[in-house]
């Protein structure tokens, strides 16, 4: 069962000091070999594990496409576990380009997305979740994503589901040894105790359930519309907050007709960003589409920054908008607060206000904190466990979903063996995220714990 | 090496007449396969070396189970009950687990009779001291005599006997349970097989004396007011005819045995073989657990014609006047008489990896494993395993379908699986949380888990499997009333509930959410329930489990879906695991040894970790 050689670019595509390409397989040298000539003039082949060659890259006409550096890395020891060469050329989508055609002419063939890290998950180089982690670091798309991805990459989210797991397991035990030993003068189980453990996990279960929607939107973004009625400043502020000229801006109420999108981090939230059209009541039919969409994303936006023009009186298309963003999660943006205020804040009901002025770009830090505070990931600590995936999420749910039905079943007064199929059920859930059995290791605490014999 | 003689041949020889052996022999014979069993002493074929008493919790599970399929266990401790308890009513109909107390003799004379009786099958006192496979294709068994029977099928039932050696203080010799000659030459040429043999050890406390006993210091434990047989066939209820006491340990015990620990065999290094972890010997408890100020002791008569009185909770392998000095701090044995004294005994078994789920040794087709021999300890867990070692061994010399059950069909499937599968590092016991799926796996419906299968082997008669049919459609029609019926609010009713803790009626409610509340039962609702049959005791247990239980039953039977999906996933039989590219080594190796069926199986395989299994899964989907 040989497995094909891969290749493919590791580093991001774009400006860069250098480009890698990584090659992975049985043939990785031999297919390097081939392209890849050392000034040393010695192969490749006969170099150890864990040591660079400097060279060219040649193409089939043996012309220098660039001078490399290649590193030969020996199955096992390897990311991959497999035999990895990887060449380091100039930076620059071009050079990469031709280099990475010039190794597949070699060769290999194409890896697909995160084919590398599921060889090394096949080769027993990560676990699971360690594997679901790499995955996250490499698509993290600010600070904090690579940061939860790194941790649990270390096996924080073990760490922390086995807590719960060892209340369980000790609830578990106490009704096996209970049930297993009627004779044996095992002390009775204390109904209280036993509703305080359910209940205490029952919290822990909801709060790393919490932390997945954080995680989420840290890795994956928020989904956040500027809505506004036509020439508040909305793509103003889109450009202020991604720091280019992104949404054309003119002082032409209804310049933007359809919907502008973008991603933009602050601080630890990641923005899909989407500038709507103004909203307001209109008989023109290309804006009218575009105010149509613009409500659309108000009700599909996680998040909404809604902006007035502090400098004019509310009129009844603020008054409007209000009320279609009273029941979202929305921060109200003052803009054009360089000139006179028009209306005072109490107007605006009960949402976070923040002032800034988008032309002049002051009040840029107090929205970033606003964001990230309403996000809440400002309440996210360095060494918070986080859920990275729906796998994950799923696995906690479902030991949450036991944890309350026990809880239900002790506080209806069932007896004690269907409160225990519940627990099990937790127990098998939480078991499933870590990768560990259920059985031996109810029976070992139960002997670890409890003195029996009959 | 003595002169030997042509004996007679047979389809299956089972070596040893204990539990495992009785239910391997008489298996065999009742499908019509050519039977004889070999056992060291005629006189105590199915003997209690240890406690007087058959089934408790998992244990009752698997002798009910065994009775539904058809084996003898629960037929014998039926006839010889003397006292039957339902141990954990109130907690629920998942645990609850028949025990009862044995007459020891009777059980041995009822048992010797019905191999004797059983047709197909002989009985024969012999030491089998060699066994080989010969150029003809058959096992053959030596005896000490010299007889050499050729047999198709060998099954060993070999229990304590095997390399059998007593430690009782610093003194040790080769010995069987209860003064019976050990096997001791039997090992050698299983060795010469390359069966992986490894040393267990088990212990048993004193039998005294029972008018050297103060009763009136020990606290009363009664049998039930309503007992229940074990046996599906049994019509009449056991009648309890004597009571057991309990008494405890004080910090004297605890004293004269930790002064005399390093008498202890155990403790001085003389044993090798590993001990059970849930039996431990009274000293072992002691240690390890340390804190606690008292230990619980049973006192269990061994029949109606003997004063032998079994002191459950105290084995031992301290020096016999230790014994004898700690047994009498406690209150109620201050002048306890010691009739024989307690013991260690360590003996040869294998490493059940090595067998199939069959019980067939993976490397040499023909030969089995049954009981004590399979690592396992308990005379329900032997007796379970003989019975499936017997079906399988007749099976293939009828050139039958083998007998494997399921986890999810039984604590039967449960034991032979965690055997094969995980292995076990001390004598394994059945206990009820070994089972993932106990509410489904209840003693009140192994007969609807298994009589199908035992009158499909044949082993479960037309009337029997008539009388189970009956119950099962008595019980499906009940269900189906008590869905469909409504009870309006009435003044009575409501009286009830309101004196039973639970909420009055304000509009008519249908019966089976009534039986759901935890306050009331099947029973107490009677009076009101006009339009009731009058249906037999176990029929009205098992309708009342199945509606005051249905979404927790429920809950697990989508477990037991689950795990399905994955046993049906078959892995390929004599694969080499380490050709998967991506096994890590220590998981190859494993399966290897193991040879798992599916994937569910490999998934339970110490060793193999979820992402062993993720290769697995990968390599099949190719």
């Amino acid at each position: 069962m040989s497995e094909r050689t891969i290749a493919a670019i590791a580093t991001p595509l774009g400006e860069g000091g250098i480009s890698v390409i990584r090659i992975s397989g049985e043939d990785a040298i031999k297919v390097s070999d081939k392209c890849f000539f050392a000034f040393s003039c010695k192969p490749l082949a006969d170099l150890d594990g864990y040591s660079a060659a400097y060279g060219k890259v040649v193409d089939g006409e043996n012309h220098a496409i660039d001078d490399a550096v290649a590193l030969v890395f020996k199955a096992p020891k390897s990311y991959t576990g497999e035999n990895v060469v990887e060449i380091s050329v100039h930076g620059g989508t071009v050079v990469a380009r031709q280099v990475l055609r010039r190794v597949l002419e070699c060769g290999a063939t194409l890896a697909t997305g995160g084919e590398f890290t599921k060889r090394a998950f096949l080769n027993g180089k990560l676990d699971l979740t360690k594997a679901e982690s790499v995955m996250g670091l490499i698509s993290a798309r600010n600070d904090a994503a690579a940061k939860i991805s790194r941790g649990a990459r270390e096996g924080r989210i073990s760490r922390d589901t086995d807590d719960i797991l060892n209340k369980l397991l000790e609830t578990a035990a106490s009704l096996a040894a209970f049930a297993d030993y009627p004779d044996e003068d095992i002390p009775n189980l204390n109904e209280e105790n036993f509703a305080a453990l359910l209940d205490e996990c029952y919290a822990k279960c909801q709060k790393l359930i919490s932390t997945y929607d954080m995680g989420r939107i840290i890795r994956e973004g928020i989904n956040c519309a500027i809505v506004g009625k036509p020439n508040v400043g909305k793509s103003t502020l889109m450009n202020m907050l991604c720091g280019s000229d992104r949404s054309i801006v003119t002082d032409i109420a209804g310049t933007t007709r359809d919907v502008v999108e973008t991603t933009v981090s602050l601080g630890d939230v990641t923005l899909n960003l989407a500038d709507t059209a103004g909203i307001h009541e209109t008989d023109d039919t290309v804006e009218k589409f575009g105010v149509d969409k613009a409500m659309q994303k108000i009700e599909n936006a996680e998040l909404l920054l809604a902006v007035f023009d502090s400098s004019t009186a509310l009129d009844s298309d603020d008054k409007q908008l209000l009320e279609n963003i009273a029941d979202k999660k929305c921060i109200i943006i003052l803009n054009k607060t360089d000139l006179p205020a028009a209306f005072s804040k109490s107007e605006l009901g009960d949402f976070e206000v923040v002032e800034i002025s988008a032309k002049s770009g002051s009040g840029y830090e107090t929205l970033t904190n606003a964001i990230n505070h309403v996000c809440k990931t400002d309440m996210l600590s360095p060494d918070d466990t986080v859920l990275i995936n729906e796998r994950q999420r799923d696995c906690v749910n479902r030991a949450l979903s036991a944890v309350i039905a026990a809880r239900d079943a002790l506080q209806m007064g069932m007896t004690l063996d269907a409160i225990g199929v519940c627990v099990d059920d937790a127990i098998a859930a939480l078991l499933e995220l870590t990768g560990k059995r259920v059985t031996n290791e109810v029976c070992d605490e139960i002997f670890k714990r409890f003195c029996v014999g009959k | 090496m003595i002169k030997q003689y042509t004996a007679e041949e047979y389809d299956v020889a089972v070596i040893g007449g204990g539990h495992a052996g009785i239910e391997a022999a008489l298996a065999p014979a009742r499908l019509g396969c050519k039977t004889v069993m070999f056992t060291i002493n005629l006189d105590w074929v199915g003997n209690m070396p240890c406690n007087p008493s058959i089934g408790g919790t998992a244990k009752g599970h698997l002798v009910r189970e065994l009775d539904a399929l058809g084996g003898e266990m629960g037929k014998a401790a039926d006839a010889t009950t003397l006292q039957s308890r339902m141990l954990n009513r109130g907690k629920g109909p998942a645990v609850y687990s028949l025990r009862a107390q044995i007459d020891r003799r009777e059980y041995c004379t009822y048992m010797k009779h019905a191999v004797e009786l059983q047709e197909n099958l002989d009985v024969k006192q012999a030491e089998i001291v060699h066994i080989e496979k010969r150029d003809d294709g058959l096992w053959h068994c030596i005896t000490r005599l010299g007889a050499d029977f050729a047999c198709k099928c060998v099954i060993l039932a070999t229990g304590t006997f095997l390399g059998g050696r007593i430690y009782i203080g610093e003194v040790n010799y080769e010995s069987g349970p209860d003064g019976n000659f050990p096997a001791t030459e039997l090992s050698k040429s299983l060795k010469q097989l390359n069966i992986p043999l490894r040393r267990f050890k088990t212990g048993t406390p004193a039998r005294v004396d029972r008018a050297s006993i103060d009763f009136s210091k020990l606290e009363i434990q009664d049998g039930d007011d309503e007992t229940v047989p074990f046996s599906f066939s049994s019509l009449e209820k056991p009648q309890n005819k004597v009571v057991c006491h309990i008494g405890y340990t004080n910090d004297e015990t605890k004293k004269v045995i930790l002064e005399n620990l390093h008498r202890s065999p155990l403790y001085a290094g003389d044993i090798e073989g590993v001990g059970p972890r849930y039996c431990p010997s009274i000293e072992d408890k002691i240690v390890r657990f340390a804190d606690k100020q008292r230990h619980q002791m049973f006192v269990e008569p061994c029949g109606e014609n003997t004063e032998e009185m079994y002191l459950q909770g105290m084995s031992s392998s301290l020096p016999e006047e230790v014994q004898l000095k700690f047994y009498r701090t406690i209150k109620g044995l201050e002048n306890v008489k010691v009739m024989r004294a307690a013991y260690a005994i360590e003996y040869d078994c294998i490493d059940p990896l090595a067998l199939y789920a069959t019980l067939e040794i993976k490397e040499q087709p023909g030969l089995y494993g049954a009981g004590q021999f399979n690592g396992s300890s308990g005379y329900e867990e032997a007796a379970a395993q003989g019975f499936v070692a017997g079906v399988n061994a007749a099976h293939k010399v009828l050139g039958l379908e083998p007998l494997v059950l399921s986890r999810s069909s039984s604590y039967i499937g449960t034991l032979i699986d965690d055997l094969v599968t995980k292995g076990c590092s001390d004598p394994y016991r059945m206990m009820t949380s070994r089972s993932e799926y106990r509410l489904l796996l209840r003693q009140d419906n192994a007969d609807e888990r298994l009589m199908p299968i035992g009158h499909k082997l044949g082993l479960i008669n037309d009337t029997e499997y008539e009388r189970f049919l009956e119950r099962c459609r008595l019980k499906t029609a009940e269900i189906e009333r008590i869905n469909s019926t409504f009870f309006a609010p009435k003044p009575e009713l409501n009286e009830l509930l309101e004196s039973r803790g639970t909420a009055p009626l304000t509009t008519g409610t249908r019966l089976a959410d009534l039986i759901k509340r935890p306050q009331l039962d099947y029973k107490c609702l009677a009076p009101f329930d006009k339009e009731r049959p009058h249906l037999p005791d176990d029929v009205c247990e098992k309708v009342e489990v199945e509606i005051k239980y249905e979404g927790y039953i429920s809950r697990q039977q989508a477990q037991v879906d689950e795990m399905l999906r994955l046993e049906n996933k078959a892995l390929p039989e004599d694969f080499d695991y380490t050709t998967i590219k991506g096994l890590r080594l220590e998981a190859a190796e494993k399966l290897n040894r193991v040879k798992p069926k599916n994937i569910g199986q490999a998934s339970r395989i110490s060793g193999v970790s979820p992402a062993d299994v993720s290769v697995l899964l990968i390599y099949l989907s190719k």
